[in-house]
């Protein structure tokens, strides 16, 4: 095992590679380090699958490189990579039981009977198989047929990387708990670097140390959980991440002053003199109504979904939405709001500019 | 729960009971009724039970022919099923060359019969013909017309030529119904080429290939225009199939109650042996299916 990293990495179907919109996937550098789990979350057709079929050496990018450790595999082949892959289909060998399905890139690899029957048991044991090793494989559940594809996948144990390409989404949705959990005590126990590759930002969080944004064949973000909802590096991941996503709306910000039409909202860091396109972010966990106090809106529309409320309202022109605990009661003259100023976050052009901290604040708190 | 009944919906099958029973119940009991009589001139007819089938199933021609036939379906399907897999496997994934293909391939299916067999038999004329001009001018014996074993190749590489498309085009069906992830997951297990044939496509392709088995096994039995044309069923009696056979002795020899005798028995064959094929295969399948 060993880390992955990827070196101004590009790919287009086309062969004309002209625009920068040719590319399905634009420049890549990335490393991904051993053992670790990660997600590889975006909308459908950002380039994950063109990048994790890159990654198992399915496709040959047009540009760029593949390191495994130092070793260069750009131009190795598939099987020689050592990378096992689960897709979005189950796929199984149809005439095969389930032990023969299992034992099959052993036994193309030209191992011993004795090890691979080995093998075979304990993956088998490993992701819950024994008691089905002696069907036929065409006979099982779409999520029985995915535990197989994970085990041919591990019954190597000089696997590099295991990635899954939207592994869930033919499964039953009480079995999308069992199979995901079961993903993450497997990596606990066997520390194979995962890659997991999904558009359900749940399936990603849950499932990730670290999650890997994509958007339009670009990484925008790669971060824990956290970092992507408390500080989204694009303005695609906060409106990607969370759900209602971010607040957006037009601000002009001149040093540690914000201005939405004529109201000033205090910011906690400088950000100097903006060009660009100004934009506010705020998650709508972070937003609070008042009486009197902060920004006026006018409330649309309170949604209850159980534990909270969502309140869709307009400030102005924009369109926002603020979540309110279920406990809060809301009453009919609070028509403000106001932000939680260490939840703010300034984007310009898209992308989010970190403010330098202000002297005095952070003397006045020490 | 009562379920309504209302006797008057039979009405609505009637049209479908009349135009089977003119298109195919009445004509065929019709040769039900010859079957058991003599017929003479002036419309004369006898009842002489089972007589004709007593004589048919002891005759060594209808035995003769039977043979014939099996043996020439036997050969067709051992060589049409493997080739048109192959072809199939080799055919363009996509692209102009793969809509071309395809064009090509459908043609011959395209052909009415006896023109195809007017084609061959001018083909392997050994006076004129490119084929059997051909051979002789290269010093092969070859002669379709006296050969008994020169008629049979002929017969069967028409058959071969006219035919493994169709078994072609629908592996080709098949193939492309194959998710590429199949491909992938593989190349991935590193397996050979030989191994995505046997436990890739060969499984995935089971359903079009029991069709196009049972498709070329009930025409291939029933043959007759291409064979007729060609050969006429000679030399002697090498290449006289059943319905060639059937024939001769229904308006060769005007025999009316033995040829209807011949057509049922016939007609049970294939249906029989049909039969046979469609239960083994689907019970293969379900016995897959079963855990």
């Amino acid at each position: 095992m060993s880390s992955i990293t990827l070196q101004k990495l590009a790919h287009a179907y086309n062969p004309d590679t002209r625009r920068d919109a040719d590319f399905a996937l634009k420049e890549v550098n990335h490393t991904w380090e051993d053992g670790r789990a990660y997600a590889l979350l975006g909308p459908s057709g950002c380039g994950k699958t063109t990048l994790l079929n890159i990654m198992s050496g399915l496709l040959q990018p047009t540009r760029g490189r593949i390191l495994f450790g130092e070793k260069d595999v750009t131009a190795m082949s598939t099987a020689q990579r050592n990378i096992a892959q689960v897709f979005q289909f189950p796929v199984v060998y149809d005439t095969m039981t389930v032990g023969q399905n299992l034992a099959f890139p052993l036994r193309n690899r030209g191992m011993e009977a004795s090890y691979i029957t080995e093998r075979v048991q304990r993956v088998a044991q490993m992701i819950g198989l024994e008691r089905h090793l002696d069907q036929k494989a065409s006979s099982l559940t779409a999520d029985l047929k995915q535990k197989i594809s994970l085990g041919r996948g591990v019954v190597r144990n000089d696997v590099n990387a295991i990635l899954f390409d939207e592994p869930l989404t033919v499964i039953d949705p009480h079995m999308k708990w069992e199979l995901r959990t079961q993903l993450k005590s497997l990596h606990r126990e066997f520390g194979h670097t995962m890659i997991y590759v999904t558009h359900d930002q749940t399936e990603a969080l849950t499932f990730a140390e670290k999650v890997v944004v994509m958007h339009d064949g670009l990484i925008v973000q790669i971060g824990t959980p956290q970092e992507l909802f408390e500080a989204p590096a694009h303005v695609f991941v906060g409106y990607f991440i969370g759900s209602p996503g971010m607040n957006f709306m037009p601000v002009s910000v001149e040093g540690s002053r914000g201005e939405i039409n004529g109201y000033t909202i205090g910011l906690e860091s400088d950000y100097g003199n903006p060009v660009g396109r100004v934009v506010l972010g705020i998650r709508p966990e972070f937003v609070r109504l008042t009486k009197g106090a902060g920004l006026p809106v006018t409330i649309n529309q309170i949604r209850d979904v159980g534990r909270q409320k969502f309140v869709n309202a307009t400030l102005f022109d924009t369109e926002i939405n603020i979540a309110v605990n279920a406990g809060v009661q809301i009453e009919a003259d609070m028509t403000n709001i106001v932000f939680d100023p260490a939840m703010i976050s300034i984007f310009c052009d898209d992308w989010r500019i970190e403010g330098s901290p202000l002297q005095k604040l952070t003397e006045g708190v020490a | 729960m009562d379920k309504p009944v209302n006797q008057r919906a039979w009405i609505l099958v009637l049209p479908v009971v009349i135009l089977v029973a003119f298109s195919s119940i009445i004509p065929m009991m019709t040769v039900v009724n010859y079957s058991f009589q003599d017929s003479f001139g002036g419309n004369e007819f006898f009842w002489v039970g089972l007589e004709w089938y007593r004589e048919l199933l002891q005759s060594e021609r209808l035995w003769d022919a039977l043979g014939r036939q099996l043996l020439f379906s036997s050969v067709i399907l051992l060589i049409e099923i493997p080739l048109g897999i192959l072809v199939a496997l080799c055919m363009p994934k996509k692209g102009w060359t793969a809509s071309l293909c395809l064009v090509l391939m459908a043609l011959p299916l395209l052909i009415p019969y006896n023109v195809v067999g007017t084609i061959w038999q001018v083909f392997a004329r050994s006076d004129i013909g490119l084929l059997g001009r051909g051979m002789s001018d290269l010093g092969v014996s070859y002669n379709y017309a006296q050969n008994a074993f020169d008629a049979w190749v002929t017969v069967v590489a028409m058959d071969v030529w006219h035919w493994t498309s169709l078994v072609a085009l629908l592996s080709y069906a098949g193939l492309r119904s194959i998710p590429n992830a199949y491909y992938q997951a593989a190349q991935i297990d590193q397996a050979s080429r030989w191994s995505v044939f046997r436990y890739i496509e060969l499984p995935k392709m089971r359903g079009v290939l029991i069709i196009a088995v049972l498709l070329r096994f009930m025409d291939s039995f029933m043959i007759y225009t291409e064979p007729f044309v060609l050969t006429g069923g000679g030399p002697g009696n090498a290449t006289t199939f059943l319905s060639i056979d059937l024939v001769k002795m229904a308006l060769g020899q005007f025999d009316l109650g033995p040829a209807a005798a011949f057509s049922l028995m016939y007609f049970l064959v294939i249906l029989l042996i049909s039969y046979v094929f469609y239960t083994v295969m689907i019970t293969t399948d379900k016995a897959d299916a079963k855990p």
